[in-house]
């Protein structure tokens, strides 16, 4: 929807009708009732990172349907006519107020931004980069999850990218990861989870299992409103920060000014 | 298409209870009408031998599921009963309470004095309520972790046995942090300095499987499964058809076979004729057989280069087509 070029477009959130100018200028946030609208790769990447900093890596990689999944090539096909990408993770060299960084961001529209292959290796080239670099990793998530096209094979780059993230983790590398509208299940219990620090934008999803197989294993109990958003995962101390999508870039910029400046070893 | 593996373990079962039942009755009888219903005994075996051969002999991936699954099929505790000896169990993450789904200690496997960790499902209603049907809550990860961390500290081996539907995904398993839980796990395991072995005894249910199961070296019983989905689930997201399990089952490549295909696991260990359940006692052995053959690889290993190796292991794991100039970061 973010894409037509209609002068007007009416709110998911409020059903305000708003100026599409005005909308993107905000940064696609319905400027009355806050809600954000889920952004491709491109629109991410373009707010985030300093202008025309990105430099984007393995934009060729490819899934191969390694199990001849039924109907896997045909959503691959659908994927990149959506966001003419590869995959559903987009990798690069980035700038944030000067710094280098190494940087992956998502884009739902691939597949849900599943992970399957592709996806887990450039999540761990990402991480990779940042380690030989000696530069912070920042990842933007966006996902329902690990892809079930590739079976075994994606759940496996659960494991890849958490050994990734101990190996960062154990050369002083700092890793930053934005939860966006979606974050769930094999990406949450992943990489995701394993950054030094965790901002989410306001009222993203994140969470574990599906609603309804989360509520149907909660038996009888009430769940509460904000179940599975950035707010309840906050609460629960899971996240370090809810921030507005006009205060990431410069929370990014805070917290790798301050992660790279360390005199001490 | 079975619906349950009850279909066609029930004529088998009737079948080991008649001549179980002719076997009693043979005590009885003086030596030669003994002997003259040895025959007779003789060919209801050789009949329940066939059955087996054929039913076992070549199992689909949906049966694999339910053999997976089967209320019979020897747990956790069961393996440890019958390989490990002064065992210890440990319980407690020390930060909530203790999680009946995911056991751990400390116990001897051979020889060898090493940490093992488990999922353990209940046998009976009471029983499964009690172990949660196998579902971990974040507190038996946390568990799984603090032991792991001893391991390390201590030069202990891990073994780590797999048999989970999937981690707990209620209300309260968000509130703690289940999905950090998982990551943890994994986190903490390539962290380790000591061999450590998987061994998916029924089913690897994916997240919930692989927060203790990212191990140096991964075993897989024949009839186990691991999947990044139950079947029934993708089928639903798929197909909006949950009673589609089996055609999920083919396409997912869920079958030990596949998964050492893919390169996934490094060993398929063999069960016991006619499955586990018929033979506890022989598929424990053969799996302590193999995490013994895994120690003595990975004993030859330095504690850095243990970590390196498995790195590697699974930083190898994927399949994806890259273009040849141009592709790779410098």
């Amino acid at each position: 929807m973010s894409n037509k070029p209609d002068a007007f477009l009416r709110c998911e959130g409020c059903k305000k009708v708003l100026f599409s100018k005005e909308f993107v200028k905000n940064l696609r946030v319905c400027p009355n009732c806050g809600h954000h609208y889920r952004l491709s790769a491109d629109e991410r990447i373009e707010i985030t990172f300093d202008e025309g900093s990105f430099v984007e890596l393995d934009a060729d990689m490819k899934s191969e349907d390694p199990l001849q999944f039924p109907e896997y090539a045909e959503k691959l096909a659908r994927g990149f006519a959506s966001t003419g990408r590869n995959d559903s993770v987009v990798r690069g060299m980035a700038k944030l107020g000067g710094f280098p960084v190494s940087a992956a961001v998502a884009d739902f529209r691939f597949m849900g931004g599943s992970m399957g292959s592709v996806a887990g290796e450039k999540i761990t080239r990402t991480l990779e980069t940042a380690i030989d670099e000696r530069i912070p990793a920042v990842i933007f998530t966006a996902t329902g999850g690990a892809r079930m096209q590739e079976g075994l094979l994606s759940l496996m780059q659960m494991a890849k990218t958490s050994a990734a993230c101990r190996k960062a983790y154990d050369a002083g590398v700092p890793y930053i990861c934005v939860f966006t509208d979606p974050t769930m299940a094999g990406v949450l219990a992943s990489y995701a989870s394993l950054a030094d620090v965790i901002l989410a934008e306001p009222k993203a999803l994140v969470g574990f299992a599906g609603a309804r197989v989360a509520a149907q294993a909660s038996g009888g109990q009430k769940l509460p409103d904000n179940f599975q958003t950035s707010e309840f995962a906050y609460e629960h101390g899971m996240i370090d920060a809810v921030v507005q999508r006009k205060d990431v870039r410069a929370t990014l910029i805070n917290l790798v000014t301050h992660f790279t400046g360390g005199k001490h070893g | 298409m079975a619906k349950s593996w009850m279909e066609w373990e029930k004529p088998l079962l009737e079948l080991e209870r008649g001549i179980s039942e002719l076997r009693e009755k043979q005590k009885l009888l003086p030596p030669d009408k003994a002997a003259a219903m040895e025959a007779q005994i003789q060919q209801f075996e050789q009949t329940r031998d066939n059955y087996i051969r054929v039913k076992y002999g070549r199992l689909g991936p949906w049966e694999r599921v339910l053999v997976a699954r089967a209320d019979n099929r020897p747990y956790t505790l069961d393996y440890i009963r019958n390989i490990v000896t002064d065992w210890v169990e440990l319980h407690g993450d020390r930060r909530h309470g203790d999680d009946k789904a995911i056991i751990g200690g400390v116990g001897k496997i051979g020889n060898r004095s090493c940490v093992i960790v488990g999922h353990q499902k209940g046998r009976d209603l009471k029983e499964r309520k009690f172990r949660n049907f196998g579902m971990a809550k974040p507190e038996g990860y946390r568990k799984a972790i603090r032991l792991f961390d001893m391991a390390d500290r201590f030069g202990l081996p891990v073994v780590s046995f797999i048999d989970t539907p999937a981690a707990d995904p209620n209300l309260e398993s968000e509130q703690r942090g289940i999905s950090e839980a998982i990551a943890a796990g994994m986190f903490k395991m390539f962290s380790l300095g000591v061999p450590t072995v998987a061994v998916v005894i029924g089913e690897g249910g994916s997240g919930g499987a692989i927060g203790i199961g990212a191990s140096s070296r991964v075993l897989m019983l024949e009839n186990a499964i691991y999947s990044v989905i139950p079947p029934e689930g993708c089928a639903a997201i798929l197909w909006r058809d949950a009673a589609a399990g089996d055609k999920a089952a083919a396409a997912l490549r869920l079958t030990a076979q596949s998964a050492l295909e893919l390169g996934l696991i490094d060993e398929i260990v063999p069960e016991a004729f006619g499955g586990a359940h018929r033979g506890p006692k022989e598929t424990a052995e053969n799996v302590e057989k193999a995490i013994l053959g895994r120690f003595d690889e990975l004993d030859r290993m330095s504690p850095d280069e243990i970590r390196e190796d498995r790195y590697r292991k699974y930083r190898n794991m994927g399949v994806q087509i890259e273009a040849p100039i141009g592709g790779r970061s410098g």
